[in-house]
């Protein structure tokens, strides 16, 4: 069943130039889809239209069955976990406050909230005693990733936004919180949409991988059938990304 | 001597408080305010900009003739209060605006309302920034209290108006050196305080 559907949706920037143009996919109900494509082919714009950051100029998003047009866009993005690359943390507040925020907002009770931050922060592995009360310059970018994961997961949303989560860490770190991520959110059963650029990291997170290229989505195949396809929209990426 | 020095410090503290909390509890506001009017900002900050460019006398000049004012306290606070909004008014502005546009998408696409996006996000991180314009503020107040003497207002002006009157050197201190020392602890005092609100990156 879909959870996120783009029907031959389009989007233009504020000048009026056409971002998307007939974007068409169907994410299934706790899968991984990793959105790939060049920059500037629209990866991101398809991310904030199913958050409603964005509305599309035509076509319609729809979030569990209903289209973003139709939702209160204040709970819809409750419902949705949203992680973006390093600075979306807040400098203000504390790794805790931070991961609180979510649930917070949600209005759940100071114990279920507290309970809730101590078993996310030991998830992502940054114990609660040894993290909590520190703040996002005190951590190193791989620690204030993972906060950003344990934030967006916090009040429980059944989906998850990722904008190159990963993309500002050295290949190390991005190697093992690439994998760590894939364990949490099968394990979780999350429906995400992940956005990057890298081919390789695409098979490692998602089940899925659609191509974006101009603004539509060029091709959707299985992740473990991308390295035998040889399809020349997947070459130049394949080439970029060592695979 | 002693006395009256203290008696003119009180005075002049007085002025200068009043005036920089009465144009913080305006400023403030309004400028959050211009934060989601934009189209507001060019006319709003451009009268502050005009009331900030009068010499002081001249609008203490202005003021008096005016029912209500006259000569007194009472005019000299309202001239303080109208040079101290500019400042905090400009700053408001610039540190709400200011503040990562990433940092903002993130908060709304949490989930929160605009109010909550000022109350828990914008307002924290625009602090240390609405700090310095409120410093500004102060400093200046200072000075201009200074220049309010003549009219009635009181302070320290008072001691180095009549110092000057009486070519009394000894007077003119008493009034110019407390002042002074008046701007450089205001200053010393809200930029500690703003610099442990300030948030790095």
């Amino acid at each position: 069943m879909s959870f996120v559907g783009f029907d031959e949706v389009g989007a233009r920037s504020p000048s009026g130039a056409a971002i998307l143009e007939g974007f068409s996919l169907e994410v299934r109900e706790g899968e991984a889809m990793a959105l790939i494509g060049p920059s500037g082919s629209g990866k991101t714009t398809a991310l904030k239209l199913v958050n409603a950051l964005r509305l599309p100029s035509a076509g319609a998003v729809r979030v569990a069955g209903r289209a973003t047009t139709e939702w209160d866009p204040i709970a819809l993005r409750r419902g949705t976990g949203y992680v973006i690359q390093e600075v979306g943390l807040f400098p203000h507040m504390t790794v805790v406050e931070n991961v609180a925020l979510g649930p917070t907002l949600a209005g759940w009770e100071d114990a279920r909230v507290d309970a809730r931050c101590e078993e996310m922060l030991e998830l992502v592995g940054l114990p609660r005693p040894a993290y909590g009360l520190r703040y996002p310059h005190e951590l190193s970018g791989g620690q204030r990733q993972r906060v950003g994961v344990a934030r967006a997961l916090a009040a429980d949303p059944p989906l998850v936004l990722l904008d190159e989560p990963f993309g500002a860490l050295d290949p190390v770190t991005r190697w093992a919180l690439q994998g760590e991520f894939r364990a949490l959110q099968q394990r979780l059963r999350k429906t995400a949409l992940f956005v990057t650029h890298d081919l390789r990291e695409a098979t490692r997170v998602a089940d899925r991988v659609a191509v974006v290229d101009r603004g539509r989505v060029v091709v959707c195949l299985g992740a473990a059938e991308v390295a035998a396809s040889d399809l020349p929209v997947l070459r130049a990426l394949k080439e970029a990304s060592g695979l | 001597m002693m006395a009256e020095i203290a008696q003119a410090t009180a005075q002049h503290v007085v002025l200068v408080v009043v005036s920089v909390a009465l144009a913080t509890a305006l400023a403030v506001p309004v400028g959050i305010l211009l934060t989601r009017r934009p189209a507001w900002q060019r006319l709003v900050l451009g009268v502050a900009n005009v009331v900030q460019t009068i010499p002081s006398l001249a609008l203490f000049g202005l003021l008096i003739p005016l029912p209500f004012f006259g000569i007194g306290t009472r005019t000299a606070l309202v001239a303080l209060t109208l040079y101290a909004i500019l400042p905090i008014l400009r700053n408001t502005v610039v540190g709400i605006a200011g503040v990562d546009p990433a940092i903002r998408e993130a908060a709304v696409g949490m989930g929160m309302t605009s109010a909550q996006l000022l109350r828990r996000v914008e307002l924290p991180l625009a602090t240390s920034v609405i700090l310095a314009g409120v410093r500004t503020a102060t400093v200046i107040g200072v000075g201009l209290a200074t220049i309010a003497a003549p009219i009635g207002a009181g302070g320290l002006g008072v001691l180095v108006f009549s110092g000057l009157a009486s070519l009394d050197n000894r007077r003119l201190l008493a009034g110019a050196i407390p002042a002074a020392l008046l701007a450089l602890l205001a200053d010393a005092l809200i930029g500690g305080v703003e610099r442990r609100l300030r948030w790095p990156r």
